[in-house]
C-alpha cells in the first residue's frame, strides 16, 4: 500500500462525472426499499412478505446482482483505466515503486469506494426492509462486501488488460453475472454473484431456507473461489502492469 | 555521471520494425535525438526509459539492463510526450506527490527546488488544468528532476511551445547538461536540436542515420547534392551554360505538365552553385524566371543521410 498512490487514485476516481452514477445507484436502492417499507405500513400482506422472502429477494436481485457489479465496474476500472488511457500512469510507473503495491493500493481504494457506496447502503436497505438490525442486514452486507472485493479485482485487471474494459465489463456483468448467473444452473457455479450469496446464506444460517436464499455453491467452495479470483486477478494485474506498454499519440 | 548504452538494439511490433539495429552511446551532456515523425524516436526513448524491451540487442544504464526494473527510476527522469497529468491537482501538489513517490527524505524541499528550477514557483498554487502548454511542460520537467536524476529523457519537449518558452527550456537543458547529467531529448526540427545539443543522433525510418557534432550533421545536410528546378527566358542556353560550372554535376531539360520546359540542375556544392547561377545567367543575357530547390523537405534530407 502506498499512501500517495491511494490519494492520487481516490482524487481522480471521485473527481470524475462518472462517479455521480456511484451515488445514483445506492440512492435508487434505498428509495426502492423505503417505498416497500411505506407500502408495508399500508398493507399487512406486504408487511408479511417483507419479513419473509420479499426483502431478501430485493437485496439479492438489486443489491448483489445489480448494484455491486455496476459499482465495482465503475470503481475497479476507474481506479486505473483512465490513467492508462490518458497516459498519466507514467508518473506512477516511472518511479521506484513495486508494481504489485500500485495494483493493491488501487484495489484498496476501489474497495473502499464500493463499501461506501454499496455495502453500507445495502446494510441500511436491509435494516429498512426488515425493520431491525439483524441477520438479513448483516448477511447481505457481508455478501455485498465479498462480491465487491472480487468484482473490483476482476474489473481492475480488465482495465489493465484492455482499453475497452468498461464495455467488456458491462457485458460480463449484465449477461454473465445477472442473466446467466441468475438463471442457468450449470453456469451459476462460476458466478461471483452465487459465491457471494453463499456468504449471505452462511450468515443467515438456518433461516436461509425460509428467506429463500439458496446459493448454487456451498460456503467453503464460494469462499475459496472468491479468494482465488481476487488474488489471481490482482497478481496478474500486477504482472501486466510491469510490462504495460505506454501508448503514445504518434 | 551515467552512461546509457544501446547495443545493436532492434524493436519490432508484429511485422513493423520500429527500431532497426541501433547502437548508441550516451554520456553526460545534452544529446539531441533528431528524426522525422515515425522514425522510431519514441520507441527508442521508451526502451531507454525501461518501458519496452528491445526485441534484439541490449539497452543498459551503467551496465544495468533497464527493462522491468523500477529501481532504475532513482537515476532516470522522464518527461513524457503526452500532456495529461493529474489535472485537478495544483502544480505544487503534483510535484510534491512525485517527490513522495520517489520516497525522498525531504520531499517538500525537493519539490520546492524542482519547481524553482523550472521557474514555476509563482504559479505553483494553481490547478494544472489552468496551465498553458508551456507551463505544463515545465511542471512535467519539475516532476522529472525532483529526485535529481543523473539521466533525463525528454520526448518531444518543444512541441507546441512558443519561442519564449522554447528559449527558456533550452537554457534549462543547457544548465542541467552542464551539471554533468546525461540528457537526451527528441525533436524533428534541426534548428531546435542544434541550438542546445552538443551531440546529435539522427534516426530515419528506424535506423541510426548519423551521429556526431551538430556542425558535422549540418555539413552533411548542406553538402548533399541539391536539385533545382529553373525556368528562364532561354532554357536550352541556360542548360548548356550551367553545365560548364564546376558546382554542377548534371543538367536535364524536361517538359513540364503545362507544355513549357524547365531545367533541372543537380548541384554538388550548394553554396557555390547559388552564387554562380545569377552570374552565369547575366553573362549569357538569360532572364531567370523561377529558381526552386526541389525536394527540400526534412524527410528527403534525412533520407539522403541514410542512403549516403
Amino acid at each position: 500500500m502506498n499512501p500517495v498512490v491511494a490519494s492520487l487514485t481516490s482524487r481522480s476516481l471521485l473527481g470524475r462525472k462518472r462517479t455521480l452514477v456511484l451515488l445514483l445507484l445506492p440512492l435508487a436502492l434505498l428509495a426502492l426499499c423505503a417505498l416497500a417499507r411505506v407500502l408495508a405500513g399500508l398493507d399487512a400482506g406486504i408487511e408479511r412478505d417483507l419479513g419473509g422472502r420479499l426483502g431478501p429477494d430485493l437485496l439479492a436481485a438489486f443489491g448483489i446482482a445489480v448494484l455491486m457489479p455496476l459499482l465495482s465496474l465503475i470503481a475497479g476500472t476507474g481506479s486505473i483505466g483512465p490513467e492508462i488511457d490518458e497516459g498519466s500512469i507514467v508518473y506512477l510507473l516511472a518511479k521506484p515503486l513495486n508494481r504489485y503495491s500500485i495494483v493493491v493500493t488501487k484495489l484498496a481504494v476501489a474497495i473502499a469506494v464500493v463499501i461506501a457506496f454499496g455495502v453500507v447502503p445495502i446494510a441500511i436497505a436491509g435494516v429498512v426492509l426488515v425493520g431491525e438490525v439483524g441477520a438479513v442486514a448483516i448477511g447481505f452486507a457481508a455478501g455485498a462486501l465479498a462480491a465487491g472485493v472480487a468484482y473490483s479485482a476482476v474489473f481492475l485487471l480488465l482495465a489493465v488488460v484492455t482499453r475497452n474494459a468498461v464495455v467488456i465489463g458491462l457485458i460480463y456483468a449484465l449477461i454473465w453475472e445477472s442473466l446467466v448467473g441468475g438463471l442457468v444452473p450449470g453456469a451459476q457455479t462460476l458466478s461471483i454473484q452465487q459465491w457471494s450469496l453463499a456468504v449471505v446464506q452462511r450468515v443467515l444460517g438456518d433461516s436461509a431456507g425460509r428467506l429463500g436464499v439458496d446459493a448454487a455453491v456451498g460456503f467453503g467452495t464460494g469462499l475459496v473461489l472468491l479468494t482465488v479470483v481476487t488474488v489471481g486477478a490482482t497478481v496478474y494485474a500486477g504482472r501486466r502492469l510491469q510490462t504495460l506498454r505506454l501508448n503514445d499519440d504518434s | 555521471m551515467s552512461t546509457l548504452e544501446l547495443a545493436q538494439v532492434s524493436r519490432w511490433f508484429g511485422n513493423v520494425v520500429a527500431v532497426n539495429d541501433v547502437t548508441m552511446h550516451l554520456g553526460p551532456g545534452v544529446t539531441g535525438l533528431l528524426g522525422p515523425n515515425g522514425a522510431g524516436k519514441s520507441t527508442l526513448i521508451h526502451m531507454m526509459a525501461g518501458f519496452l524491451s528491445p526485441s534484439a540487442g541490449s539497452v543498459t544504464l551503467d551496465g544495468r539492463p533497464l527493462y522491468r526494473d523500477p529501481e532504475i527510476y532513482r537515476d532516470v527522469g522522464l518527461v513524457p510526450e503526452r500532456e495529461e497529468m493529474y489535472d485537478a491537482l495544483t502544480g505544487w501538489r503534483f510535484v510534491l506527490a512525485n517527490a513522495r513517490l520517489h520516497d525522498l527524505p525531504d520531499p517538500e524541499a525537493a519539490a520546492r527546488r524542482a519547481i524553482a528550477t523550472v521557474d514555476m514557483t509563482e504559479a505553483e498554487e494553481r490547478d494544472i488544468r489552468t496551465y498553458s502548454k508551456g507551463m505544463k511542460q515545465r511542471i512535467k520537467m519539475a516532476t522529472a528532476i525532483v529526485h535529481d536524476p543523473a539521466v533525463l529523457l525528454l520526448d518531444e519537449p518543444f512541441n507546441g511551445m512558443d519561442p519564449r518558452q522554447r528559449l527558456h527550456l533550452m537554457e534549462l537543458l543547457h544548465r542541467l547538461g552542464d551539471q554533468g547529467r546525461t540528457i537526451l531529448f527528441s525533436s524533428h526540427i534541426l534548428e531546435e536540436v542544434e541550438q542546445i545539443a552538443q551531440r546529435i543522433e539522427v534516426m530515419v525510418a528506424g535506423r541510426h542515420a548519423a551521429s556526431g557534432d551538430f556542425r558535422q550533421i549540418r555539413l552533411l545536410m548542406t553538402q548533399r547534392p541539391h536539385q533545382y528546378t529553373i525556368r528562364s527566358s532561354d532554357d536550352r542556353a541556360l542548360a548548356s551554360a550551367v553545365m560548364a560550372e564546376p558546382s554542377t554535376s548534371g543538367v536535364e531539360l524536361v517538359t513540364d505538365s503545362a507544355g513549357g520546359s524547365v531545367v533541372q540542375v543537380q548541384a554538388t556544392d550548394f553554396s557555390s552553385f547559388v552564387h554562380a547561377l545569377p552570374r552565369v545567367a547575366s553573362r549569357h543575357g538569360i532572364r531567370l524566371l523561377e529558381v526552386r530547390p526541389a525536394d527540400e523537405s526534412l524527410e528527403s534530407v534525412f533520407t539522403y543521410l541514410v542512403t549516403r
